[in-house]
């Protein structure tokens, strides 16, 4: 009897099935986007301790209102100018002792970036997305100042110096970014406190 | 008599589909790599605020979900306020997020407990006093480092 080859298998149905799959994955994938905005909660309430007074042209009071306007030291304000006024209270330099400020001066607002505390306010009916949005505003101001300081001391942005923190091989590498970002930090420390505001 | 114009009606020969299965392969493969299949099924609506200044999630350190929103289309059966999700359970008292902290913190081991970090995923149009609650019951088993999920974009921009 004759041998005869075997007969070579049909591939052409393999497109097919590669797409029926490649359409299942598709569907499926969610791309995790797994970013947001890092908080630490202040410790549980110690009685013991009585809080700090703070004067009041150091502090500076942003008021959520439970439909979402914006009240800043009393006076309603639009979002976007948030970060600049939040930017022109923190680098005011009112004693007139902090050497890197290049603000206006002004007596009402804070004497040092160190003196500076920003107190947001928000009541139980504000909505999330308005009181992240103000985080994310406040947030804003703060690494400004830190990137023009880290501009002017280590010619890098701030946020740079952070990632190289965060992708340091070695443990002298991120002690080295670790001295820069916390050299930067202690310029301007962000004091945010937050409260429930009372109705 | 032309070179070039020579058989004027022969029909062009049939692009070869043979290399189709190996592109749509290729695509497959990255798909499958770049797939991260949802943990949880989330029962609530859960779109995320946006923000701009935000920071990648280091995924070496432990983290915990917490969701929070209204109860999706299909889930009403669980009201309409807005509520915490972990897991897979609706959760109704709050409190139980004790319980939970705990757990994860057992999950994770002991040197890792002071990485552990909650993701809040809380739907943009949730009322912060169910956050503020949320918060107070993590400061209460002083789970202190918190990280608020949003999706780049700028914030100030109406929705």
């Amino acid at each position: 009897m004759a041998k005869r080859a075997a007969p070579e298998v049909n591939a052409g149905s393999m497109a097919d099935i590669a797409f029926l799959l490649l359409i299942f994955f598709l569907v499926t994938t969610t791309i995790e986007s797994d970013t947001g905005i890092n908080r630490k909660l202040p410790p549980k309430f110690d009685d013991r301790i009585t809080p700090p007074i703070i004067k009041q042209k150091n502090l500076f009071t942003v008021v959520v209102s439970k439909d979402n306007q914006l009240l800043v030291e009393e006076q309603p304000m639009e979002l976007k100018d948030l970060r600049e006024a939040t930017i022109a209270f923190l680098d005011n330099n009112g004693d007139g002792k902090c050497a890197y400020c290049k603000g206006k001066k002004d007596e009402n607002l804070s004497a040092h970036p160190n003196k500076a505390v920003i107190s947001v306010q928000n009541s139980r009916e504000t909505n999330y997305g308005s009181y992240i949005a103000i985080q994310n505003e406040l947030i804003a101001a703060y690494n400004f100042l830190r990137n023009r300081e880290a501009q002017r001391l280590f010619g890098e942005s701030f946020l740079s110096i952070v990632q190289k923190w965060k992708k340091a091989e070695s443990d002298e590498e991120k002690e080295e970014w670790d001295k820069k970002r916390e050299e930067i930090k202690k310029l301007f420390p962000e004091k945010i406190s937050e409260s429930e505001a009372k109705e | 008599m032309s070179k070039f114009n020579k058989g004027g009606g022969k029909e062009l020969p049939a692009i070869s589909t043979a290399s189709l299965p190996d592109i749509v392969f290729m695509l497959l493969f990255f798909f499958m790599v770049a797939t991260v299949m949802r943990e949880n099924t989330l029962f609530i609506e859960n779109t995320l605020p946006s923000a701009d200044q935000v920071e990648k999630l280091d995924k070496k350190s432990p983290i915990m979900y917490v969701y929070a929103g209204k109860p999706g289309p299909g889930y009403k059966k669980y009201g309409t306020e807005a509520k915490v999700q972990l897991d897979d359970k609706m959760v109704s008292n709050v409190t139980e997020i004790q319980n939970f902290v705990q757990e994860n913190r057992n999950r994770v081991g002991e040197t890792q407990v002071g990485k552990l970090l909650a993701a809040l995923k809380v739907d943009r149009s949730t009322n912060m006093g169910l956050i503020g609650d949320v918060k107070e019951q993590l400061r209460e088993v002083n789970q202190l480092k918190i990280n608020y999920a949003t999706v780049n974009g700028d914030p100030t921009k109406k929705k």
